[in-house]
Parts: C-alpha cells; sequence; structure tokens
C-alpha cells in the first residue's frame, strides 16, 4: 500500500512534465488547429538556456530557492520570445495554407531545432547544475517526499493555476477563447487575432520552458535530443485529455504519466513506452475527443 | 627522391601483384582505424580510448615507428549510436584503406562493427566491449579485456564475500548488451552460491526517471543492488535512490568508469564499488609510469578505456612487429598469438577464443575519487 502511494507520487510529479508540455499543444491547437510538433525542441530550449543561464550567472554551484526562480523566468522568457519567433516565421506565413502546410514546417522547425542545438551545444548530455540541494522533506512510513519533487509538483500545479486565471478571468484569455471558438468571427468582432495567436505560442513556450527547468532539476540530464520522446508523449496526454481543452491537457498529463510509472513499477519498463502509444490509438478509436473535448460537428 | 623511391616500390609490387598503392595506405605509414563514440551518451569511453590509443602510437613513432614506417590513426565518431558503428568501420576500411580496426568500447556497437572487419578480414580489437558475442563474430575480432561471465561472477561473489548480501537486486539496461549480459551472469553466481534475486528491474538506455523501478525494488528491501549500466544512466540512479531513502550499496561494472560518474552522481555514489580493468592508484610501476606520462599529456587521469585504448594500440603494435607484414590474415595470426602481453591493465594472453585473460580490479568510489579496493583473478 505505501508503495503503491510512492508510485502514485512518482507518477503524479513525472505527469507533471508531462502536462506542462501538453498545455502548449492543446492551446495552439485550440486557437490554430495545428499539431505545433517543434513544440518538444521548445520544450528542450528551456532546458538548455536554464542550463547556461545558470552558468553564466554563477548559480551552478549554490544551490538555493532564488537562484531557481531566476533560472526559471530567465528560461521562460528566452521560450516566450523562441515561440513568439517560431510563430512568425513558420507559421504566419502560411496561414491559410490549409492545414497540411503548417504541420510540415512544424515538424521542419522540430529537426531544424534539434539539429542546430546539436551543433550549438554539441551532442553530448549536459548534466543540470543542482540548483537545490536533495533533501528528504516528508516521511511517512516508506513513503518519502523529496524537495525536489515537491517543487515539481507544486511549481507546476502553480503554473498551470495561473494558466487558467489568464484563460478564464482575463482579456486575453476572453480573446484566446474567442479566437479558439471562431477565428473569423472573433476577427470581425475587433479581436486582434495575430496578435492572440502569438500570446498563445508566447504562453504555451513558457509552460514547456518551465517544464525542461522542471526535469533539469529533478533527472539532471539534458541533451539536444531530449524533446523528442517527451514530446510525443505530452502528444499523447494532449489526445487523451482531449486535445484543445486546457484542463484536458492537465489530467490527461498526469495520467499518462501515473500509468507510465505503474506500468513500470508493477509490470516492465519494456512496456512503458508502448502503452504511452497504444493509449493513443484506443483514444483515437474509440474515443477522438478525449476525456474532456466536446464533440464537434465538422462545418461543411 | 622518396617520391621516387615510392613510385618505384609501387611499381615493384605492382608488378608482383601483392599490395595496392594508393588510397591511405600507400608509402611510409600505416593507417589504423578507430571506430569511437567521440560525442554522445558515452562520450568519455570513445574520447579516452581515443587518447589512449594516440598516445601508444605516438610512442611507438617515436621509437622509431613499425616495419620501417610511422603508424597513423584514424578516428571515426558513432555518436554513441549502435547503427553509426557499423557505417564508421565500413567508412574506415572502404576510404582510408585502414589495416586493423580498434574499437569500440559499448558491446552493442561492437557487434555492429564487428561484421564488417570481418568480411573484409581487417584484423579488429576492441578495447573495453566485454559481452561474449562480440569476438564470436569471426576470427578476425579480438578484445584487449575480460569478458562479462568473469565480471558478473567477480561482483556476485564479491557482493556476497565482502558485503555478506543475501538478498541481490539488479536494474539493467535491456537496450545494451553489455548490461543484458552482465546482469545474466550476475544472477547465475548469485543463485549458483545460493542467494536470492528479490528484485530484477530494467531500463532503457536514455532514460531519466528511475523513480518507478527504484520504489519497486525498495519495497523487496535488497541487501545490495547490481546496476550494470552506463555511467550516464548510473548517475541519475543514485540520485534518485538516495532520494528515495534508499541507503543499501550500488554495485557496476566498467560501465560505470568515467570521471562523469563522480560529476553527475556526487555525493549520491559515494561508498559504491565497481569491477574495472586497471586501477591509477595502483602501485605498479608499469601503470605509475603510463599514469604520469599521460597526465602531462593531456591534463587528466586516465580512465579504464584510456588504458585499454592504450593497450589495444600495444598489442596492435607487437604484433604488426611479429607479423613483419601489414596483411590481414598475417597480422590476424600474431594477434592471436600475443601471450604475456606487458600492458598497463595487467598482463595479457589472448585466448583462443580470442578474448584477453587478466585480473579484475575492484575500486571503491570515497570522497570524491575511486579508490583501489582489491584484485580479483581470471584464475
Amino acid at each position: 500500500m505505501e508503495n503503491l502511494l510512492q508510485q502514485l507520487l512518482n507518477g503524479v510529479t513525472w505527469g507533471s512534465i508531462y502536462a506542462l508540455i501538453a498545455l502548449g499543444y492543446t492551446m495552439v491547437y485550440g486557437v490554430l488547429r495545428l499539431i505545433n510538433f517543434a513544440h518538444g525542441e521548445v520544450y528542450m530550449m528551456g532546458a538548455m538556456s536554464g542550463y547556461y543561464t545558470a552558468h553564466w550567472l554563477g548559480l551552478a554551484g549554490a544551490p538555493s530557492v532564488t537562484g531557481l526562480v531566476v533560472v526559471l523566468v530567465a528560461s521562460m522568457l528566452v521560450c516566450g520570445l523562441l515561440g513568439a519567433l517560431i510563430e512568425r516565421v513558420a507559421y504566419r506565413p502560411l496561414r491559410g495554407a490549409g492545414r497540411l502546410a503548417p504541420l510540415i514546417t512544424a515538424i521542419g522547425v522540430s529537426l531544424l531545432l534539434q539539429n542546430a542545438g546539436q551543433l550549438v551545444f554539441g551532442a553530448d548530455p549536459k548534466f543540470f547544475p543542482p540548483l537545490l540541494r536533495s533533501e528528504e522533506v516528508f516521511r511517512a512510513g516508506e513513503v518519502a517526499i523529496s524537495n525536489i519533487q515537491l517543487t515539481v509538483l507544486v511549481t507546476a500545479l502553480l503554473l498551470m493555476g495561473a494558466l487558467e486565471y489568464i484563460v478564464q478571468r482575463t482579456r486575453f484569455g476572453r480573446a484566446m477563447r474567442a479566437v479558439s471558438y471562431d477565428a473569423p468571427a472573433a476577427a470581425l468582432m475587433g479581436v486582434p487575432v495575430d496578435r492572440v495567436i502569438a500570446g498563445t505560442f508566447v504562453l504555451g513556450s513558457m509552460l514547456a520552458a518551465a517544464a525542461g527547468i522542471l526535469v533539469g532539476l529533478s533527472n539532471p540530464k539534458i541533451d539536444p535530443l531530449m524533446g523528442l520522446m517527451p514530446g510525443l508523449k505530452a502528444f499523447v496526454a494532449a489526445v487523451l485529455g482531449g486535445i484543445g481543452s486546457v484542463p484536458g491537457a492537465m489530467v490527461g498529463g498526469l495520467l499518462l504519466g501515473v500509468i507510465e510509472t505503474l506500468v513500470t513499477g508493477y509490470l516492465s519498463s519494456t512496456y512503458r513506452d508502448a502503452i504511452a502509444f497504444v493509449i493513443l490509438v484506443v483514444i483515437l478509436l474509440y474515443r477522438p475527443t478525449g476525456l474532456f473535448g466536446a464533440s464537434t460537428t465538422e462545418k461543411v | 627522391m622518396r617520391g621516387a623511391a615510392r613510385a618505384a616500390v609501387c611499381v615493384v609490387s605492382w608488378a608482383l601483384g601483392a599490395l595496392a598503392c594508393g588510397g591511405g595506405q600507400g608509402g611510409d605509414t600505416i593507417v589504423v582505424g578507430h571506430v569511437a563514440s567521440m560525442t554522445g551518451d558515452t562520450a568519455t569511453f570513445g574520447r579516452s580510448a581515443d587518447q589512449g590509443i594516440r598516445m601508444a602510437v605516438e610512442e611507438a613513432n617515436a621509437a622509431g615507428g613499425v616495419l620501417g614506417k610511422k603508424l597513423s590513426v584514424v578516428t571515426e565518431d558513432d555518436r554513441s549510436v549502435t547503427e553509426e558503428a557499423r557505417s564508421a568501420a565500413q567508412k574506415l576500411i572502404q576510404r582510408d584503406q585502414i589495416i586493423a580496426l580498434l574499437g569500440e568500447v559499448a558491446s552493442s556497437r561492437s557487434l555492429a562493427a564487428a561484421p564488417e572487419a570481418q568480411r573484409a578480414k581487417v584484423p579488429m580489437i576492441s578495447p573495453g566491449s566485454t559481452n561474449p558475442k562480440v569476438t564470436e563474430v569471426g576470427d578476425y575480432i579480438f578484445r584487449a579485456c575480460f569478458i562479462d561471465p568473469f565480471q558478473g561472477a567477480v561482483m556476485a561473489r564479491f557482493a556476497a564475500d565482502e558485503l555478506h548480501a543475501k538478498r541481490f537486486a539488479i536494474l539493467f539496461d535491456f537496450k545494451q548488451d553489455y548490461s543484458v549480459g552482465l546482469a545474466e551472469f550476475f544472477r547465475d553466481t548469485v543463485k549458483k552460491n545460493g542467494g536470492e534475486i528479490v528484485a530484477d528491474e530494467r531500463y532503457t538506455s536514455g532514460d531519466i526517471e528511475f523513480r518507478a523501478q527504484l520504489t519497486t525494488i525498495r519495497a523487496a528491501n535488497p541487501d545490495v543492488i547490481f546496476v550494470p549500466g552506463y555511467y550516464t544512466e548510473l548517475g541519475l540512479i543514485a540520485k534518485q535512490a538516495r532520494e528515495l531513502g534508499i541507503t543499501v550499496p550500488l554495485l557496476g561494472g566498467d560501465g560505470w568508469d568515467s570521471e562523469k560518474t563522480l560529476e553527475i552522481g556526487g555525493d549520491a555514489v559515494e561508498g559504491y564499488f565497481f569491477s574495472t580493468h586497471y586501477a591509477a592508484d595502483s602501485d605498479n610501476p608499469r601503470v605509475q609510469e603510463f599514469v604520469k606520462r599521460f597526465t602531462a599529456k593531456y591534463g587528466a587521469t586516465p580512465d579504464a578505456m584510456a588504458a585499454l585504448g592504450y593497450d589495444s594500440a600495444g598489442i596492435l603494435v607487437d604484433a604488426l612487429k611479429r607479423a613483419g607484414a601489414t596483411d590481414g590474415a598475417k597480422l590476424r595470426d600474431a594477434i592471436a598469438a600475443t601471450s604475456g602481453f606487458d600492458g598497463v591493465t595487467g598482463k595479457i594472453s589472448i585466448d583462443p577464443q580470442r578474448n584477453a585473460r587478466k585480473d579484475a580490479v575492484v575500486l571503491k568510489i570515497e570522497g570524491g575519487k575511486f579508490r583501489y579496493y582489491r584484485t580479483v583473478s581470471a584464475e
């Protein structure tokens, strides 16, 4: 029983990373009906910019909460800009060009970032500097929570809360929902659609950057290809929750993390990656709208 | 004058139909290839081996070269990717016309490269691949190190004798032939000696999250955990194990032998043991001399892969001298006849299965350093 609790805790922590990445997929899909396959690479860039920020500011040798916050904010800013840049350069020129062209560009951007990353950062894995000293903060019998797991979980939940607030309670959030609901109509009502879309990319990229930093904190190995698998998994999480649905991405991410952990812990890690993609196929076959997605009828 | 002489040699050998001139091999250099992971997940293996090989070759050249010619090394990077080891070997054999192939360190990648060397009848010496299957590829494939059944048995016996372990857990990388093999022989030895395997978990190279497996292992309450993987994952595993409150020691094989283990693992790897090929702090004068020269040249203490790279090139130079020729079959026979070669990783004799027979050492991680703990003999 204690074992199961520990595994659930491991799973929720791991899943919160997926959830943060999945949010970017789902928001962009919401406003553009585009699967932004370069999103996993934005997550990689988040971890990389965190790595370099920490080293440049001399935070690598001295673990502190302030250091962590500085690195987190810096890398969210860098990736926010990167997200806006990707949207401006790779997707906006293709607006209205059908759905296939931007999808192909997305894959192009993804490959570009992976390979440019290998050129610039080198193909070797890097070891994310320890921004927090690992300590046990809570223990009940066998169940142990470290400050690192707690930080990952709390930061992820705070960011998701902030996002929910932005989407539901701010002018920008309302504009985003309007564009997502019906972009041409929103444009006619005076919503600056281009700016809203750019803003959506910025928000999603910032969350991906945060995921990159949190992974660096709890699993400190980063490399230019690290975005590939988590990118795909987060996509599965977004589909599982219902693509286009913000709460869906959160629940989908956490659920996928828990499922993977339980499969690894009780069956074998051999099945772990397969399970994620089996879920994708099953969801697409039997409930394409996912857990939270509303079914819509295609306008003809 | 020299050009004319070379042309004359070419004409003569063309007339004899024995040697092809041109390509990389003509004239006064003998070209040796090295397939190595210079970048990627196990980059320190390739780089260390390459440094060792180049040092051995420079020393051989400074001592007058081999067969009246100078040796040169061409290194081809496989980026730590199994499939690329094969194409790297192909490139070296076809483009550079190498007379012998050194590498790879990782068994999976040696297994990918070996069929190419075997087909071209180019002798290959792997510095550090310990999986038995590597030399079974063919009679042109050798290694400068011991094999996994020995290494796995060493650590299983060590855990039982020195650490008085009765309950054993294993966490291995099922994508790496090296790790699978080591886990298998460890398992067998434990069972044969009446120990109990209480948890047998696996991961995949490149994984970064191991808490699920470690939680299962923790619940099984083992005395030791055998992690026969490579250093990159080990560092993360050690950290996550400590976070989960696991205090029993982790044991490993030569895949841990890299400075990176200390860099990534930090405090988390303190007090752990692993078996490897040599100890840099050994008091053997041959080793001390090597460590001194290596440190002067590269500014770092040589790890096991550097020592094995040095020895594998040493075996090749020794064999070339005895063979008196660079053609594949003669060179192969000379390497196979290696006996009592005085390497820095011990006295090396090549056995009929083309493996090196020699002792293993167990190192302990203490005070942020690898320290010599004890030697386990091959007999």
